[in-house]
């Protein structure tokens, strides 16, 4: 246990002071939305007679054209959007990856049709390849995480297979396999510990592009359905009260921008280490 | 959405410049094939765009056979409804156009059949308006090509010259500007941009219509909006690329020589800058036309992206169909179209007996 709180410093000390504040930023986002539901337990619940009631003490953010708690829809929101992100790009990587050593690994015929259908997929937009998976049941989560771990596999696939073609034919994997060790322990001694570094800033890219992909597909309205809070969605919804209740549009802008930022900051150069 | 290849310049990292390497190999590939004798290099290019072509139309075409599948409700049922009006829709009349449309042979034989209609170019009829998709979707490719392309135009003109200013003087004022402005605009989706130009031009100043389409003025806030991260994207490029080709032999030989700084720079530096950029160009079309559809959706313009999404909308799958092919060939076409253009600025592939 110690050893784990150590080790979480270690890595603490490597970060710079901007990776730092956006770590903090991140953090504070999520306790955001983990918390959320216990102070607004009901993100959906109206009441009309205190519709666009602005910023107070109980109600730090204010409430909706139809009453409803701006903080709490934002809570929710925020939460949805992180956690459809982090599912998606964990799918994204483990699909990705896997396919990508086995490509590399096995070459041939399965490399041939992996990387044809890749290629394929590579020139459509991703937002393209979202659309169309959510026209298949619009509205419903699961189309929505299945557009966007589908439009993401590919570049995580891209970039496993090419640099595991060349980690495979060098002298390393060529040494482990004349001493007969077994493919997971090239897999876990040669592959994995390249690829990690590689993969963990693919994957801040990935979360930011995800959250920002649920919230366009929300803002054009073909996205998560209402009522259920979607920040792109709360945007367009709060747009035409700007000027009654310029709090309703400003803070799910605010929090999405807040996301972008922080991973943003998570990829800027490292520091003293 | 736009990071899978927005990410090759500025603050970052390893993947996205993987991305731009792989193009670069991929390039020095095709030129090394043709060297060896292969067709012109230009066929070549376009054969391999055309079967590029052909595979994500079929791509998206299949994906919108498993939409049709996948809707809810009979399909002979709904179809009949459309044939022989809400009121007569029986059993009956949906075995018959069952049986008329083949709607009870096994998948892949309609999914063949789905596959025929497209090769003969039909793509059907709108299930909203009734009328012919290809006769609807001019509009939509017109609007869409001239915002893509008053953007792409604006990005650029913005973009290059700020780009080799900022060459001049590395970490100057202008170069930081670029990065600022690069890092800024990866921040603020392009739907908030939007939002907020129209927010200061159109609803504060009162200077631009917010929507519509139709007069000149138009155009302006949703090419600005696509614009912004473009033009960004391009200085980085144009800057880091113009940097790095002055460094090089040729160019203080051209310096040597005796030649201005103002020839050195048309004639030596920008046209080789140009290929890179070309190529780049190439690689941000997926961006653009991503934004399209956003930008287009906000703007309310009556483009490819605003038929698609109003199509999705209405679950009208002709539509879907027929808009998503079109906006991913448009990326094909862009693609062609800078690949043409790098082969005219590049001659090296063009002269098969010189080497390089």
């Amino acid at each position: 246990m110690s050893a784990a709180v150590m080790s979480v410093r270690a890595r603490l000390r490597g970060l710079s002071l901007a990776q730092r504040a956006a770590l903090g930023l991140l953090m504070l986002l999520a306790v955001f939305a983990v918390a959320g539901p216990w102070v607004w337990p009901d993100p959906v619940a109206q009441d009309l007679s205190r519709f666009l009631e602005p910023p107070s003490l109980s109600e730090p953010l204010g409430r909706d054209h139809l009453g409803r708690s701006v903080a709490g829809r934002l809570a929710s929101a925020t939460r949805l959007s992180l956690l459809i992100a982090v599912a998606c790009v964990t799918t994204a990587i483990v699909a990705g990856m896997l396919a990508g050593i086995l490509a590399a690994w096995r070459g041939g015929l399965v490399d041939t049709v992996l990387h044809g259908l890749s290629e394929a997929f590579v020139a459509l937009p991703a937002l393209l390849i979202v659309l169309m998976v959510s026209a298949m049941s619009g509205g419903e989560l699961w189309t929505l995480y299945a557009g966007i771990a589908l439009a993401q596999w590919i570049e995580y696939f891209r970039v496993v297979r090419a640099r595991s073609a060349l980690l495979l034919s060098g002298p390393a994997v060529e040494a482990a396999t004349l001493l007969r060790l077994g493919p997971m322990h090239v897999l876990r001694r040669h592959l994995w510990p390249d690829l990690r570094p590689l993969l963990t800033t693919m994957a801040t890219f990935g979360i930011g592009t995800a959250v920002l992909a649920v919230s366009t597909l929300g803002f054009v309205g073909v996205g998560v359905a209402p009522p259920t809070p979607e920040l792109g969605q709360m945007i367009t919804e709060a747009f035409p009260f700007y000027h009654e209740a310029p709090w309703m549009s400003v803070a799910p802008a605010l929090v999405l921008v807040v996301v972008l930022v922080g991973l943003l900051g998570l990829r800027t150069k490292e520091s003293a280490s | 959405m736009a990071d899978r290849q927005a990410a090759v310049v500025g603050v970052t990292t390893i993947p996205p410049l993987l991305d731009a390497e792989e193009t670069v190999e991929a390039t020095r590939v095709e030129r090394g094939a043709v060297r060896r004798g292969a067709a012109r290099p230009i066929l070549r290019v376009l054969a391999q765009r055309a079967l590029q072509a052909v595979s994500v139309t079929l791509l998206v075409s299949t994906a919108c056979f498993l939409i049709v599948q996948n809707l809810p409700g009979d399909l002979a049922y709904r179809i009949a409804a459309g044939r022989y009006g809400y009121d007569r829709v029986t059993a009956a009349s949906a075995d018959a156009v069952r049986a008329d449309l083949g709607l009870d042979a096994p998948v892949w034989q309609q999914l063949a059949g789905w596959w025929a209609d497209l090769v003969r170019l039909d793509f059907g009829t709108s299930l909203v308006t009734g009328a012919p998709v290809l006769h609807e979707l001019y509009v939509p490719v017109t609007s869409s090509l001239h915002l893509a392309g008053t953007a792409l135009a604006l990005a650029l003109a913005v973009g290059v010259p700020v780009g080799v200013v900022a060459a001049r003087r590395p970490n100057g004022l202008l170069d930081r500007v670029t990065t600022v402005w690069v890092a800024g605009s990866r921040a603020l989706p392009p739907f908030l941009l939007g939002l907020l130009l129209i927010l200061v031009f159109s609803v504060h100043f009162g200077w631009l219509p917010a929507v519509g389409h139709g007069t000149a003025s138009n155009v302006v806030l949703p090419a600005v909006t696509l614009a912004v991260g473009l033009s960004g994207l391009f200085a980085r490029v144009t800057r880091d690329t113009v940097a790095q080709i002055r460094t090089s032999d040729f160019v203080a030989f051209a310096e040597s020589k005796g030649l201005g700084e103002r020839a050195v720079l048309l004639r030596h530096v920008l046209r080789n800058a140009g290929v890179t950029l070309a190529a780049y160009v190439g690689v941000q079309a997926l961006v653009l036309i991503e934004g399209v559809v956003v930008v287009e959706s906000l703007f309310a313009w009556p483009g490819l992206g605003h038929a698609l999404v109003h199509a999705i909308f209405w679950r009208d799958v002709p539509v879907v169909q027929a808009a998503a092919v079109a906006l991913a060939l448009l990326v094909v076409a862009v693609n062609t179209v800078v690949d043409v253009a790098g082969l005219g600025l590049d001659p090296r592939p063009r002269r098969r007996s010189v080497p390089s």
